[in-house]
């Protein structure tokens, strides 16, 4: 008797509770064993409540959630739970990109690519190939000509030689890639998550970063990116490619890039530092005692941009449970009102400094219930191009290791993370 | 072993007792049935005689139609067994003609199956339980025959149709699927498309859990099929359905049998990881041996795939346990970084208990462990992390000490044995350093499992100050997704139980968000409740605040226990949570009242009076709450403190007087409670209203009530019968009570390791691994030491006694030693000596990648050579007295070890000089006074029994990892004027910077090393610390800088010196030779300005004045980064500036490298693939005639040659200056031309060099 470690089975599951995709990697556990999965389901309120580790009385539930799917992993015995956790993301992560979405559909019309690339992702349960360009060289991701080309042919979309990547010192890099058009394009993605007091005084606000990379060079080049001002950078991790003693003794990135995308560098700058809030919100939300009526107002207006535009606004809040509807006027952009979730969304678009976006009017409470006592938070997203909050400036990125001049690009761009205003 | 065969229908409980009694037997009989009927015959027999006649057996068999019909076939089969026997035996001679002898057997087969099947039929009556056991047989039987590769396949699967009614094959709760018909038609199809059409549909039927088991017999046929997709398919179908279908499955396994011999690795895996994952318990020894090889498997690929087997084959067969740890053992000794991985996990599952099995692969392991795929990262750690707390004493233990511990690790031997008696001052074992240096780098990995993994391996292993290192890190993971967040607060949670301070500059990252989901917003608020204390709660209370108001109650209420507890535990803060508390008894939401109340009631117990204006509030308050819970709390205040509010308490109880049969049963419970005590305190008063209560409680509908209150009575209303109990009434009722603890729900839960699944559930899960506690007394250190027969010098007794005199001055001859090493490499590798066997080892490795990847051939040959070089060495060194009869053992020895597991753990683990030396000072330690002989006998001891520990183990080992911890200082120790200041700064970051692992040990004694007879440190940044040797003398080339046209009269020249920069290790060291053309004094020669970024120039002090015909020459190092960049700055004279570049030549980027041939073998090996450039020069005779190959070699670049057993074999070794990359440059020559091989990590230089090389070598 003896308890088998690591992954047993995977069973997807969609948001109304079907199981719609199984694979065992040892013998095949019966998918009643789900039920106790459906009972945490039917307990959470919300998808996102159920708990990630479930245990049953002979085997342990180990789950994700993402794209309104949940991934539940069948563990018989003890074994890290975040192994598990982030072999399930980095599944996601290959089916979103095999097949461009990771979608209940998706994964059904793909279904003999699913199971090629779950065999080979596990053995026995414990994680073979997770690399996206071994996995591509092993199996091809389905395209519209290549299914048209294997029906007529009967070639296959199965890999016959062992990925150089497997045995190679470079893993993640396919050999004897060629493009025509060489290029390397990297953003720096920093995102600002901030909690916002009543007042309009900060609480709480970090920034992380990622740079995030599409590589298309022919060969096998090696890069180096070093930075203006690495020292801004407080907690990094990296791909596996970047040389990590180069980091450390020179603050430089030097690698050699998978092909295609991938992400470089995640990145943190310390809360010590001051964030620039890029936003402010001024909000007028009261419900009296007594009343029907609620009145709720809101602006927005740019603060600290640097002069760039604030853009792909997105403001979204959980009214409290009295709402019944609300009734508003949008100075710009369009709203939603979700009775039921009492869910409002305010897709506002672009903040103009000369005229503040608004949203105004009144809410229509349930008769007789009393003043809830919190008004409700207050989320947002939103983008600005071509800035890196933080500072944080690419120097330069040079090639070395290959003879063509690729083209190179970088892009800045800073979003909200989990931006809330509370009021 | 028959019943678990029975086509997974089975499986009640008495199974098991069978399968107990018949696994020998069957076991027997699966090997033996090979060939003769006899044999089968006599099986069968052995059967009949088991049977013990089991009724439900019996039953059972009945009830399976397949199992009868099977055993007919077998009985058949039984019956002309020998016609069969010899139809197989020809067939395995003439296998061409399969189709025949398959239609023979056949013609066989049919009739002699009706015969039986009507015999059969009258047997069943009355030996249904032989039956059963005779298809066990029959399977053995068609395994063996399997095994001999007999062409009974098809056979069978006629046989199967002809005696089986397909439809109830499968039994009738089997339904057949719609359309699967027209699937089987397409599988039995000619057309490749169509097959693999059918073969997708039928996946996507898997997929959906449909059962497709019946087409197994249609599937299974196309195993052997050529196209590789439907192969796959195929696959997984057989993966999935082996174990229901057996024995079709077994059909199969000659396929892969032939598919493990295939020169592709690709499909030589696979076929291993589908033999190994059908599970089918009958293909044991097949599986066994097929692990076997690809245990030996020149494919790392391969053997990583035989390790994850190991676990597959030890899940289906426990017993094959002792076969599959010998497996084991041999693959945790490979060195490929792909298998480490998975044999650690192997070793994990099948014998965690074995930890001595990991000694003498531990440095090795921790040195992989950065090239090691993640995956494996995180199981290596695990293990480590059990394996240290075996291994190594507490550097917990009086952490004060240990803050200085940097001098502890100087002390003397002396000092050190002593302190181990007596456990102080800590010195921390260097291979317990050597775990945390070498994960800590993994704490930037994107893996948030390695960094999780990390960090509990700091959490349990390192000590108190050095564990903050993990808090940004854990951090940083609170960014990923929902579930990584999840398990990551968890285990903050508990660590912020014990370590408060590790994350409170932290503290606003466990700031609660209103779209956090539930369960992480409970564990943010646990860890922020964690952290609160004198300085911070303020700011946590505010925090607080803004929860309560939450709109998720459950969360509001928890935020109030959070309350609860931070005021227990701030003594200052007490009165204003209670104060807050109060306020929140009038809220309107009862969950927060309620938990307000029960919060306060466990405060208040605490300190009760200096709170009665509390209670006295909470009173008045009473009858707006109506939360039974908070009701049933404030009364057993009130009752429990009705001195503290003698005038509000009868009040209280008159109101609940008046509502008792309204109230809920736990508030009527209360109620009773207060009026008892009351009565007993203040009977003047409540008399009445106590004897008016419990009338009523005495008539409830509740049994509890109505129980409470007749004891009540008894107890404080003394009666004639019965009156014992009340004298103590009040001794009953008023005892003060222990105020409750409110603690955190982590509190206890570091019993668990942390990361784990049992720490996430808080309680054991299966297969929960205890970590042990530390050893009271350090284990035998020596055991983790890897003997390598190569023997480099001895320590002499009298260094170690000098050594045990001062700190310093150990650390002097500590170094003196280093620089002996040094001489005595140089002479070792210079020495002409070489063995034919060493020779071709050398050969095999450098010759393809897979070779010098092979463990057992050329780990061996190895071997053998560095035996032979270490008689050399002994040969050439005159030093010590202890080594003429170690000699001579040694040599004896060379055939003893022959065996290749012993080789293989030797070189396996050896990195070089650096093991050897290890396991030389801890012999030499050991040995100190007495002869050689006795070093020798310990160490084959040690070879025969690695788990034992050698009787004359040394007291204390002077590991070189010692001297790692030493390296800081070993640089003051060099104070040679030319010592480089940025050496120290580069010492620092050395323990991280092994990206060879390997390497690493090398580096440790690289510190130090002599060049051209001069005390010369050169730090190698990237830990190839091989040691240079001094330039080859080649003729100076020298380039022009500066024409003394354009400059006026000034010429410039510059040559590249090929010695190691005196500024700057990294800098290469070129020589400026100005000469005055002009015909006045040139005043101020000076470099002014560096135009190239990125190189860094090392100016020379200006030249203050040249005269005319004069010329002077200074040295200046430049860093060109490894490129072949032009260094351009301008030269400036008093009066003018002339812009001038020095242009490197890609031969000069290099400094020559001492090392032997094996080490360049090593070497070579870790650098293959896209680090390897090679070429086929064409060779003229002139060229060959005209100079030696390696004099051309060494003047086009500076590069050490390595000794060559081999005339035609030409090595040599440099490094790069700026990096410390290794380059290894190979020719072997041939007849007309030679083939030139580069390696090295920095592939750019790597192809100039062979370019050049191949200009240089093909020029006549």
């Amino acid at each position: 008797p003896t308890a088998v470690k690591m992954i047993h089975s995977l069973f997807l599951v969609n948001a109304t509770g079907d199981i719609f995709l199984e694979k065992h990697w040892k013998s095949a556990v019966s998918r009643s064993v789900c039920d106790y999965f459906f009972e945490a389901q039917e307990r959470a309120t919300e998808p996102e409540n159920v708990p990630p580790v479930i245990p049953t009385p002979h085997h342990y539930l180990i789950s994700v959630f993402r794209h309104r799917i949940f991934f539940v992993a069948v563990i018989q015995s003890e074994v890290p739970p975040l192994f598990v956790i982030e072999f399930l993301h980095r599944v996601v992560d290959t089916f979103q990109d095999y097949f461009g979405v990771c979608t209940e559909a998706a994964i059904k019309d793909n279904v003999v690519v699913v199971y090629e690339l779950l065999e080979e992702m596990l053995d026995n349960g414990f994680p073979l190939a997770t690399e996206s360009n071994i996995l591509k060289e092993l199996i091809k991701p389905p395209t519209i000509l290549r299914t048209v080309v294997n029906t007529i042919t009967g070639s296959t979309n199965v890999g016959e030689q062992l990925p150089t990547g497997q045995l190679s010192v470079v893993p993640w890099r396919r050999t004897g890639v060629k493009y025509t058009n060489n290029e390397a394009y990297f953003d720096v993605v920093e995102e600002i998550d901030a909690i916002i007091d009543k007042s309009g005084s900060t609480v709480t606000a970090e920034i992380q970063g990622v740079i995030d990379a599409c590589v298309k060079l022919t060969g096998m080049p090696d890069l180096t990116l070093s930075f203006m001002n690495p020292r801004l950078l407080d907690d990094v991790s990296f791909h596996p490619c970047v040389r990590f003693k180069r980091w450390e003794a020179e603050r430089i990135l030097s690698f050699i890039p998978p092909d295609g995308n991938f992400r470089l560098l995640s990145y943190h700058v310390s809360s010590q530092n001051l964030v620039a809030i890029p936003v402010y919100v001024k909000h007028n939300i009261t419900f009296r005692e007594g009343s029907s009526q609620g009145r709720f107002d809101l602006t927005l207006g740019p603060k600290q941009t640097m002069g760039k535009v604030v853009e792909s606004v997105l403001v979204s809040s959980r009214l409290p449970r009295v709402v019944l509807n609300a009734n508003l006027s949008p100075s710009q952009g369009t709203y939603t009102f979700d009775p039921v979730t009492k869910l409002l969304t305010w897709d506002v678009g672009k903040i103009n400094p000369q005229k503040l976006p608004s949203l105004k009017g009144s809410m229509s409470l349930q008769a007789g219930a009393s003043k809830p006592d919190e008004n409700p938070t207050i989320n947002i997203q939103f983008k600005i191009p071509q800035m890196a909050v933080s500072g944080l400036k690419v120097n330069r990125l040079d090639m070395y290791g290959e003879k063509y001049k690729p083209f190179k690009g970088i892009k800045y761009m800073t979003m909200a993370g989990k931006f809330q205003v509370r009021t | 072993m028959a019943n678990s065969l029975c086509y997974g229908e089975q499986g009640g409980a008495d199974s098991g007792v069978e399968v107990g009694q018949e696994t020998p037997t069957a076991g027997g009989a699966g090997f033996g049935l090979f060939s003769t009927d006899f044999k089968r015959r006599g099986t069968f027999s052995l059967w009949t005689g088991l049977l013990s006649g089991p009724a439900d057996l019996q039953g059972r068999v009945r009830r399976h139609k397949s199992a009868r019909a099977a055993t007919k076939r077998c009985l058949s089969r039984l019956d002309r067994g020998r016609a069969q026997t010899c139809l197989a035996k020809r067939a395995s001679l003439t296998p061409l003609d399969s189709s025949d002898t398959v239609c023979a057997s056949c013609a066989v087969a049919k009739p002699a199956g009706f015969c039986t099947r009507r015999a059969a039929g009258e047997m069943s009556r009355s030996l249904s339980g032989l039956r059963s056991d005779a298809l066990g047989v029959m399977r053995t039987a068609r395994v063996s025959a399997e095994n001999l590769q007999l062409a009974l396949r098809s056979d069978l699967s006629l046989e199967e149709r002809a005696l089986n009614d397909p439809r109830s094959y499968r039994g009738p709760e089997e339904t057949r699927n719609e359309g699967n018909e027209d699937l089987k038609e397409m599988l039995e199809s000619s057309k490749e498309s169509l097959k693999l059409e059918a073969m997708k549909r039928v996946v996507g039927l898997i997929a959906k859990g449909k059962n497709a088991s019946e087409l197994f017999p249609a599937v299974v046929k196309n195993v052997a099929n050529k196209n590789l997709e439907l192969k796959k398919l195929v696959y997984v179908y057989l993966v999935r359905y082996a174990e229901e279908q057996q024995d079709l499955a077994l059909l199969s396994i000659s396929t892969f049998q032939r598919a493990l011999k295939d020169p592709n690795q690709l499909i030589r895996a696979s076929a291993l990881r589908v033999l190994s994952s059908i599970r089918v318990p009958i293909i044991v020894p097949i599986m066994m041996l097929a692990i076997k090889e690809a245990a030996s498997d020149l494919s790392p690929y391969v053997r990583k795939t035989a390790a994850h087997a190991i676990q597959k084959l030890y899940s289906l067969d426990a017993d094959q346990k002792d076969h599959l740890i010998e497996v084991i053992e041999k693959l945790l000794k490979d060195k490929s970084t792909l298998v480490a991985g998975s044999v650690v996990m192997a070793f994990e599952e099948v014998c965690p208990d074995r930890i001595d099995l990991i000694h003498r692969n531990y440095r090795k392991l921790c040195n992989l462990l950065m090239d090691v795929e993640e995956w494996g990262q995180v199981v290596i750690i695990s293990m480590l992390t059990r394996y240290a707390r075996t291994q190594f004493i507490s550097p917990w233990k009086e952490d004060g000490v240990f803050e200085n511990s940097e001098k502890a690790f100087y002390e003397s031997d002396e000092e050190k044995r002593k302190s181990a008696e007596e456990t102080k001052p800590y010195a921390m074992d260097p291979d317990h350093r050597l775990l945390l240096r070498s994960t800590k780098p993994l704490l930037q990995s994107r893996n948030t499992a390695v960094v999780m993994s990390v960090a509990q391996l700091y959490w349990h292993l390192a000590p108190k100050h050095e564990v903050n290192i993990i808090t940004k890190s854990l951090v940083r993971l609170l960014r990923s997704h929902r579930e990584v967040q999840y398990i990551v607060l968890q285990n903050i949670a508990t660590m912020s139980i014990q370590r408060k301070g590790m994350f409170e500059p932290f503290m606003k990252s466990f700031y609660v968000r209103s779209t956090d989901a539930t369960h992480i917003k409970t564990l943010k608020l646990e860890i922020l409740t964690n952290l609160a204390n004198e300085a911070n709660i303020s700011t946590v209370l505010r925090e607080f605040q803004t929860y309560v108001k939450s709109q998720d109650k459950a969360f509001a209420a928890a935020t109030i226990q959070a309350i609860g507890r931070c005021a227990t535990n701030i003594s200052e803060i007490t009165d204003t949570c209670l104060n807050g508390l109060v306020l929140l008894l009038s809220n309107r939401d009862e969950t927060v009242v309620a938990e307000s109340v029960v919060v306060i009631r466990k405060l208040l117990q605490t300190q009760p009076s200096e709170h009665s204006d509390i209670i006295k509030h909470m009173a008045k308050l009473f009858d707006n709450i109506t939360v039974p819970m908070a009701r049933a709390s404030i009364l057993w205040l009130i009752g429990e403190y009705c001195e503290h509010v003698p005038k509000i308490a009868p009040d209280v109880l008159r109101k609940m007087a008046k509502t008792f049969h309204n109230e809920e049963d736990i508030v009527k419970l209360q109620t009773v409670s207060l009026a008892a005590k009351l009565y007993l305190t203040n009977s003047k008063q409540t008399k009445l209203l106590t004897q008016y209560i419990l009338n009523l409680g005495k008539y409830d509908q509740n049994y509890d009530i109505r129980d409470r209150t007749r004891f009540i009575r008894q107890l404080i209303v003394p009666s004639e019968r019965g009156g014992a109990l009340s004298k103590y009434a009040r001794r009953i009722l008023l005892a003060p009570k222990p105020a409750p603890v409110l603690q955190s729900a982590f509190k206890d839960r570091d019993r668990f390791q942390l990361g784990t699944l049992s720490h996430t559930l808080n309680s054991k899960a299966t297969g929960y691994l205890e970590l042990s506690d530390w050893p009271p007394m350090a284990p035998d250190q020596s055991v983790r030491n890897v003997e390598v027969a190569e023997a480099m010098k001895e320590w002499s007794p009298a260094v170690g006694k000098a050594k045990s005199s001062k700190s310093d001055d150990k650390f002097y001859s500590d170094s003196g030693e280093e620089e002996e090493e040094e001489d005595e490499q140089a002479a070792d590798s210079g020495s002409d000596e070489e063995s034919s066997s060493e020779a071709s080892s050398s050969e095999a490795e450098s010759g393809n990648s897979e070779t010098s990847e092979d463990s057992s051939q050329s780990e061996k040959s190895s071997d053998s050579g560095t035996g032979v070089k270490k008689t050399t060495t002994q040969k050439n060194k005159k030093l010590q007295q202890v080594k003429k009869p170690r000699k001579v053992s040694d040599s004896d020895e060379g055939p003893k070890n022959g065996h290749s597991c012993e080789a293989g753990s030797r070189s396996g683990s050896g990195s070089g000089s650096s093991e050897e030396s290890s396991s030389e000072a801890s012999e030499s330690d050991s040995q100190s006074s007495s002869d050689s002989d006795s070093g020798t006998e310990q160490k084959k001891q040690s070879e025969a029994k690695p788990a034992q520990k050698v009787e004359e183990k040394p007291k204390k080992e002077v590991s070189l990892l010692d001297l790692d911890d030493f390296s800081p200082a070993a640089v003051t120790m060099t104070k040679s004027s030319i010592l480089s200041p940025s050496v120290l700064s580069d010492l620092h970051g050395l323990s991280l910077a092994a990206s060879s692992p390997a390497i690493q040990l090398l580096c440790l004694i690289g510190h130090v090393f002599s060049w051209q007879g001069k005390l010369v440190s050169v730090c190698d940044r990237v830990c190839v610390c091989q040691q240079l040797s001094s330039p080859v003398f080649v003729p100076v080339r020298t380039y022009e800088l500066l024409h003394r046209m354009t400059g006026k009269g000034l010429a410039a020249q510059y040559h590249f010196s090929r010695q190691p920069c005196i500024y700057d290790d990294r800098m290469i060291s070129v020589q400026l030779t100005f000469s005055n053309n002009g015909d006045h004094t040139l005043e101020n020669i000076h470099i002014s300005e560096k135009t190239s970024a990125g190189q860094n120039i090392h100016c020379f002090s200006p030249v203050e004045c040249l005269e005319p015909e004069k010329s002077v020459t200074v040295s200046v190092g430049v860093d060109f980064n490894d490129s072949t960049q032009a260094a351009s700055f301008q030269l400036c004279t008093k009066a003018e500036g002339f812009n001038v570049s020095i242009q490197p030549a890609v031969g000069e980027l290099l400094l020559p490298v001492t090392m032997s041939e094996q080490d360049f073998s090593k070497e070579q090996g870790k650098l293959q693939g896209m680090n390897e450039s090679s070429a086929t020069i064409a060779m003229t005779p002139e060229s060959i005639a005209s100079q030696p190959l390696h004099r051309k070699v060494v003047n086009m670049a500076n590069v050490g040659v390595v000794p060559s057993g081999q005339n035609n074999v030409h090595r040599f070794a440099a490094k790069l200056v700026s990096s410390g990359a290794l380059v290894l440059v190979c020719v072997v020559q041939k007849d007309s031309g030679a083939q030139l091989t580069v390696n090295t990590e920095k592939t750019i230089i790597g192809s100039m060099l062979l370019r050049e090389l191949q200009t240089v070598l093909s020029a006549p």
